[in-house]
């Protein structure tokens, strides 16, 4: 009988099917690692064994019995503990580590009414013992580092006594060293009898960790390999092609570049690198989270300072002092994480399709400083049309779309003037397949602009670029054809 | 990981309304008119007198200052800010307003600009602190609500101001209200309109088609519904925020050189429930229309609704000591209204 058995699982939400029947199950003492590309289901899958999101149908037996939980809490209680990517949600700045080591106990009412300095740390001592690793106890928790963090988020785990650990993406912002430093406390781990599922793209976590390799692909689990992992074909399973094909419609570059960088650095101290961007070319840059993507794109844009170098666009010197100045010189960029970087709330004025489109553009479309005329609404039925954006209209809500059909949207804004030089920093973010498919055609039909895109998924650049190439700590490293397999993309970005 | 939290709340906004939905919808959108319709016919019912020309003019007067900050506040409140300071602007407005014509001897045409100026000046030191110091907008007011209703006090030496006045020196002040300044809280328009009133009107639609019709407007809100999707479309948000504090602080002023008209001396005490007042009639406003968000038209609804129901229940003889427990029943009843019943209909 395994620990978890997981059968026929089935999620929706609005139109979208994110989860279709999924199925699998984990023993004890057992590390799985969950692969699938954007929108495959991992995350829904994943909120569901936490508690966050119920399943619309399907069974989940956990440790004999029916598992129904309401909330993360109440998943904690029946065994398992989910570590989540963004470990500043684990405690809070003002509170010591030894603080956020016995939060939980703060929460369910076993730790004493009165508190004294000796019991937190005997306590959170405790904790660190049975988790056997050690934590510097006075410290804030502000100043921990994001893999100091997530080990707190672990010891918390294993004095809660799970059975079942998630841990998603758990290498994405730790270094090397530290990564190994986790490696050897999730084997001991699974020594003692605790299973782990824990979501991961990277072959190197892939390599020293799993025991088995489940894929999941369009909401289903579609292949599950054995140690030793056959890797390469792994990833074939996971986006459902083999991955020699390069892209049929490769462009070379031609001509003069529009966009160059010389000696550049992003932050002091950084290796300075060359960046040459042609017309007509989309170029990929891939690489780990905080490896330096968003801050290059961000130095082009005129929202954050080069550390040194020179870029010039179109053969005249470029150095934008404002996003503001970026824009007017044909430079335009789509944030990462669209509702932080581009949408308006709901409900607020502003929060509409066409309005979404116009906010850069409005004193190009209402030179006379009133919203008179058709103008917005024209332009977003444009977009609407060219890119497929399936919505009742131009006034429709941005909230009631689909997160692809958001992401038409941004794109659509930014395509609304002509641009020389077009960022876009992962734009695939929540994207189905299908829309994903849509935006890539829309951004590669362009042939008058450069493109460059950042993604940390080495699978959406090998699918979007004529060329990738990779950044770590805040420097371009090397390039690749887009006919590189995934392995080398992994060996290169390490 | 995390977009599955906004994809669920996406998507039940999508829903389609069933039946029940619609009049919920309705109710929300229109409870404030009803309610204001309602009070109107019984008023009137009960008390003929409430519904002749003159006392709805009064009312409309009552409120004029209240709605005229209650403006500015919304404009703030759209940029996500807060300015707490405008009570007390409109304090130091009418402070100004009497030592420039009693003590310096100025006239209408000079003291008028002079106190605008003053205003829009304290809405800049506002915007400083919040845009370049840092402050938290709600801080930074509230600090300089306190500073100008401690400095008012300061060049008189805690006295009201009126012809006659003794300085802080021992001498004696020559000048007194210009009788053109006075027209502006007691002139009254072809002998309907009070001269207030009329200044409300056009204050309010050319605050309404600022923020609702004009470019500058859409990025007003959109600073306050998403700074930094506003500063990545290349709009300057430190330059947005000070236009609000200014535009503010010179309302509030204003609000301050009406009450010193109509009042024709300098007290210290004038405009002791204006802060409350306006940013009540601004949050009632909220509820009008169902937009759960500031707006300039509701926010003028919301200080004529509360003006009418003080005016109505004092004419029924209610007693003056309760006309802050009615506004505080009106207030929690508008937010209930705007985010209970908005909550449930998504």
């Amino acid at each position: 009988m395994p620990l978890l058995k997981i059968d026929g699982l089935t999620r929706s939400f609005g139109p979208t099917r994110a989860l279709g029947g999924a199925s699998f199950t984990l023993d004890r003492g057992e590390i799985v690692a969950l692969m699938g590309a954007n929108g495959a289901g991992k995350s829904t899958l994943v909120n569901i064994l936490s508690g966050a999101l119920d399943a619309d149908s399907g069974t989940i037996t956990f440790a004999r019995h029916p598992y129904a939980v309401r909330s993360p809490a109440d998943a904690g209680r029946a065994g398992i503990v989910t570590v989540h990517q963004s470990t500043d949600r684990v405690g809070s700045p003002g509170l010591t580590v030894a603080d956020a080591l016995l939060l939980n106990s703060y929460a369910d009412g076993s730790a004493p009414f009165f508190l004294s300095r000796r019991t937190i740390r005997r306590r959170a001592r405790d904790i660190l013992t049975k988790a056997d690793f050690e934590l510097p106890l006075d410290l804030d928790f502000a100043e921990l580092s994001a893999a100091d963090r997530q080990l707190v988020a672990i010891a918390r785990a294993v004095s809660r006594k799970a059975s079942l650990l998630i841990l998603d993406e758990p290498t994405a912002s730790i270094s090397k060293p530290e990564a190994e430093r986790l490696y050897r406390i999730l084997k001991r781990l699974r020594g003692e009898g605790m299973a782990i599922l824990y979501i991961s793209h990277r072959i190197a976590d892939l390599q020293a960790l799993a025991d088995r390799v489940v894929v999941m692909r369009g909401g289903k689990v579609v292949g599950s390999f054995n140690r030793p992992v056959d890797f390469e074909k792994a990833v074939e399973t996971m986006i459902g092609r083999p991955l020699q094909s390069a892209r049929p419609d490769t462009r070379e570059a031609t001509g003069a570049p529009i966009f160059e960088m010389r000696n550049a650095s992003l932050l002091p101290g950084a290796a300075p690198f060359d960046l040459d961007l042609h017309a007509g070319q989309v170029v990929a840059i891939s690489g780990v989270l905080g490896a330096g993507k968003s801050r290059l794109l961000s130095a082009i844009f005129g929202n954050a300072a080069l550390a040194g170098g020179t870029m010039r666009l179109d053969g005249k010197r470029y150095a934008p002092v404002s996003v503001r100045a970026a824009i007017d010189a044909g430079v335009f960029m789509a944030g990462e994480d669209r509702h932080r970087s581009s949408l308006m709330p709901a409900d607020w004025p502003g929060s509409t399709l066409a309005a979404t489109i116009s906010l850069p553009h409005l004193a190009t479309w209402f030179p006379s400083g009133f919203l008179l005329g058709r103008r917005e609404q024209a332009e977003a039925q444009h977009a609407i049309h060219r890119f497929g954006i399936r919505t009742s209209g131009p006034d429709a809500a941005i909230s009631s779309l689909s997160g692809g059909n958001q992401q038409k949207v941004i794109l659509g804004r930014w395509e609304a003037e002509p641009s020389r030089l077009l960022l876009l920093d992962e734009p695939f973010q929540g994207v189905d397949v299908g829309a994903r498919h849509d935006i890539i055609t829309a951004i590669r039909s362009n042939t008058q602009r450069a493109t460059l895109i950042a993604t940390s998924d080495p699978e959406e650049a090998l699918e979007v670029a004529d060329r990738i190439l990779f950044i770590d700590h805040h420097t371009l490293i090397a390039a690749a054809s887009s006919s590189a397999s995934a392995q080398t993309f992994e060996a290169t970005a390490r | 990981m995390t977009p599955i939290d906004n994809q669920t709340r996406a998507f039940n906004a999508g829903a389609h309304p069933i039946p029940f939905e619609r009049l919920r919808t309705l109710v929300r959108t229109s409870a404030v008119f009803i309610l204001l319709a309602a009070m109107i016919v019984g008023f009137s019912t009960a008390q003929p007198a409430f519904i002749n020309l003159a006392n709805q003019m009064s009312i409309l007067q009552a409120v004029s200052v209240v709605a005229i900050l209650g403006a500015g506040v919304t404009v703030t409140l759209a940029v996500g800010g807060f300015d707490l300071s405008i009570g007390a602007v409109a304090a130091s407005s009418v402070m100004a307003a009497s030592y420039a014509m009693i003590v310096w001897g100025l006239k209408a045409a000079e003291t008028v600009p002079l106190v605008l100026a003053f205003g829009a000046l304290v809405g800049l030191f506002n915007a400083f602190l919040i845009v370049k110091m840092k402050v938290p907008d709600l801080l930074a007011t509230l600090a300089i609500m306190f500073l100008l209703s401690g400095l008012q006090l300061i060049p008189t030496a805690g006295r009201s101001i009126s012809s006659g006045l003794i300085l802080p020196d021992g001498s004696t002040a020559t000048g007194s209200y210009d009788p053109a300044f006075l027209l502006i809280g007691r002139a009254s328009l072809f002998g309907v309109v009070p001269a207030p009133v009329a200044v409300m009107l056009l204050v309010a639609p050319a605050l309404y088609v600022l923020t609702e019709h004009t470019r500058v407007g859409r990025l007003l809100f959109a600073t306050g519904g998403n700074e930094v999707a506003t500063r990545l479309a290349g709009a300057s948000v430190p330059r947005l925020k000070t236009l609000a504090y200014v535009l503010s602080g010179t309302l509030s002023s204003l609000g301050g050189i009406i009450v010193a008209a109509r009042v024709g001396r300098g007290d210290v005490s004038s405009g002791g429930s204006l802060l409350m007042d306006a940013v009540a009639a601004a949050l009632i406003g909220f509820a009008v229309l169902g937009l759960r968000r500031p707006n300039v038209f509701g926010t003028i609804v919301g200080a004529v609704f509360v003006g009418i129901l003080l005016n109505g229940l004092t004419m029924l003889n209610a007693p003056y000591y309760t006309q802050d427990f009615v506004k505080g029943v009106v207030l929690v009843g508008a937010l209930a209204l705007t985010y209970g019943l908005g909550r449930s209909s998504r």
